[in-house]
């Protein structure tokens, strides 16, 4: 079964980007990865560049709407995400704990649908 | 009220019937539905007073062919769930998978990711077996609101494979507290809503006491956890074996509390529905054989030495409940223990009980102190209970103009008619003309 882990955190949460905190925190996420492959559940995972760089786009009476920034102003914003494949969600959760992005930020756990493709 | 032969046999088996349909479809919505059309179906073919002489197995039979029915009907379930065949041939099955089978039931019912809510409304519906009706009525909700808060349980259950399982032994212990907190709340519900419609088991705090009995008997009927290697020698894994023990020990806690707070029920409100103190109320009048039940219970929960939080409450309710009378309680005793208590669960509930204790062992005015002290934190702020405490201590104390500003404020934040009566009394026995 797959989720989508979706990891949002506040701008002042966590460490600052190109900080040496930031650097002693990679060695987390490349554990993290890792342990995620080898458990055989890891399908996709990447960092997104921040809010400030969003686009968005929405078609409304078949004209495009851009605006610079996200969907919407939130507290916190999606910096990342991961794609598992695993059991059920209990599975799901102990991987969303393990996210070192957890202890200040927030994980949200998304089952993605599976739509069966009629034959 | 005496119930008829039939409902009885129903009471017991509609939580083994849909806990062994779920596991054999996979699916809760589908297991409930057929379970239900058993049920329907029985209550038409056997009499009010004659049962079959298996009820179990002529349910489950009925309620299997119902499912193979909607199965070939619904292409939605076809996909999902085991071969047809599999499961009209599937024979009886051992009562060691019952056991589980009702187990990952209630755990599943009570998952966390699920709201309080949602857990107490899929708890009553698929373990209780209440009508969505009944459960409505008792919440004080309107039934298509109530509806719609299973179906959307149910929802997501299946969408985001909600596990229905017995938890691992290292989640056991958090995963029971949180079917007990669920217990304790349906609990709550039935003692604030003293008048409901007449239920399974006679209102919800019935329920409440009979989920945490068929919980206990569930978990003292497991076998042992099997470990070792395969083909080995089965062992008994010793911490899992404690961690069993520990867990029942909370789950006896928890039913004497409930039985200790019942016990009292006769004498909670009075003939004109108002709110009696347990300082007024009338003792002869409480249950002693219940009182009686309750002190056994406790006592096998504390004898097996894992000691709990609602093992420590249950003390506390029977110190209460056996004292001859409010001021022969042992107050001293009851503040040591709410002290654990706030060690082991701190809240600041816990610490206003505490404070209260302490200022009837100690006097008001340590209580008004340790009070003062607690509201600096502000947590309590907007706890009617709390003020009501500071009240009446400030009114022990003579401090007139500060005890009406706090029964004031508690009776701002709201409360049922028979406690805003009771505090409103309070205000005109201090001079309020117009509380």
């Amino acid at each position: 079964m797959r989720y989508l882990l979706l990891l949002y955190s506040a701008a002042d949460a966590g460490p600052a980007d190109g900080s040496p905190e930031q650097a002693a925190q990679m060695p987390k996420w490349f554990e993290f990865s890792n342990e995620l492959s080898e458990a055989g559940s890891h399908l996709a995972g990447e960092a997104l560049h921040g809010e400030e760089t969003a686009t968005t786009v929405r078609v409304r009476d078949g004209a495009p709407i851009v605006t610079d920034g996200p969907f919407a102003e939130t507290k916190e914003v999606l910096g990342g995400f991961y794609m598992i494949d695993v059991e059920n969600l209990d599975e799901a959760k102990k991987w969303a704990a393990k996210v070192p992005l957890a202890p200040y930020g927030s994980v949200e756990i998304r089952p993605i649908m599976e739509i069966d493709v009629p034959s | 009220m005496p119930r008829s032969r039939v409902a009885e046999v129903f009471a017991d088996e509609w939580p083994v019937l849909v806990a062994t349909l779920r596991r054999d479809l996979g699916d809760l919505g589908l297991a409930e539905e057929v379970a239900q059309d058993a049920f329907v179906e029985a209550a038409a073919r056997w009499g009010p007073d004659s049962t079959p002489d298996r009820p179990g197995a002529w349910l489950l039979t009925t309620a299997r062919r119902r499912a193979i029915d909607q199965i070939r009907r619904d292409k939605r379930f076809a996909e999902r769930l085991p071969a047809l065949a599999d499961l009209a041939s599937a024979p009886s099955r051992p009562e060691s998978e019952l056991i589980d089978d009702q187990l990952a039931l209630i755990f599943g019912c009570c998952h966390d990711s699920l709201n309080a809510e949602a857990q107490i409304a899929l708890t009553l519906r698929e373990v209780c077996g209440l009508s969505t009706n009944q459960i409505a009525d008792t919440f004080l909700v309107a039934t298509p609101t109530m509806a719609k808060r299973l179906v959307r349980a149910k929802d997501k259950i299946r969408k985001a494979k909600v596990p229905f399982v017995v938890p691992e032994p290292e989640d056991l212990p958090s995963r029971l507290a949180a079917v007990l907190h669920v217990i304790y709340l349906i609990f709550t519900a039935g003692h604030t809503n003293s008048e409901g419609p007449a239920l399974v088991r006679g209102d919800l705090c019935d329920e409440a006491r009979w989920l945490c009995e068929i919980l206990d008997r569930l978990l003292a009927s497991r076998p042992p956890i099997q470990r070792g290697p395969a083909g080995g020698v089965d062992e008994v894994g010793h911490e899992d074996h404690e961690t069993v023990a520990a867990g029942r020990a909370e789950v006896q806690g928890l039913l004497a509390l409930m039985m200790f707070t019942d016990a009292r029920r006769a004498t909670r409100i009075d003939d004109g529905g108002r709110l009696v103190l347990l300082e007024e109320q009338d003792r002869g009048l409480w249950d002693q054989k219940l009182v009686a039940n309750a002190q056994a219970t406790l006592a096998t929960a504390l004898a097996a030495h894992h000691p709990g939080p609602y093992q420590l409450q249950a003390i506390i309710a029977g110190l209460h409940t056996t004292a001859p009378s409010w001021e022969a309680t042992d107050w001293s005793a009851i503040g040591d223990l709410y002290g654990r208590l706030s060690v082991m669960t701190p809240s600041p509930v816990v610490s206003l009980n505490h404070a209260v204790a302490r200022s009837m062992a100690e006097g008001p005015a340590v209580g008004l102190a340790a009070l003062d002290e607690l509201g600096e934190r502000h947590e309590l702020d907007d706890y009617r209970y709390f003020h009501a405490a500071r009240a009446d201590l400030l009114r022990r104390l003579e401090s007139t103009d500060e005890a009406i500003a706090a029964y004031r404020r508690a009776i701002e934040l709201g409360g049922n008619e028979a406690e805003q009566e009771f505090l409103r009394g309070r205000l005109r026995e201090l001079g309020v003309t117009d509380p």
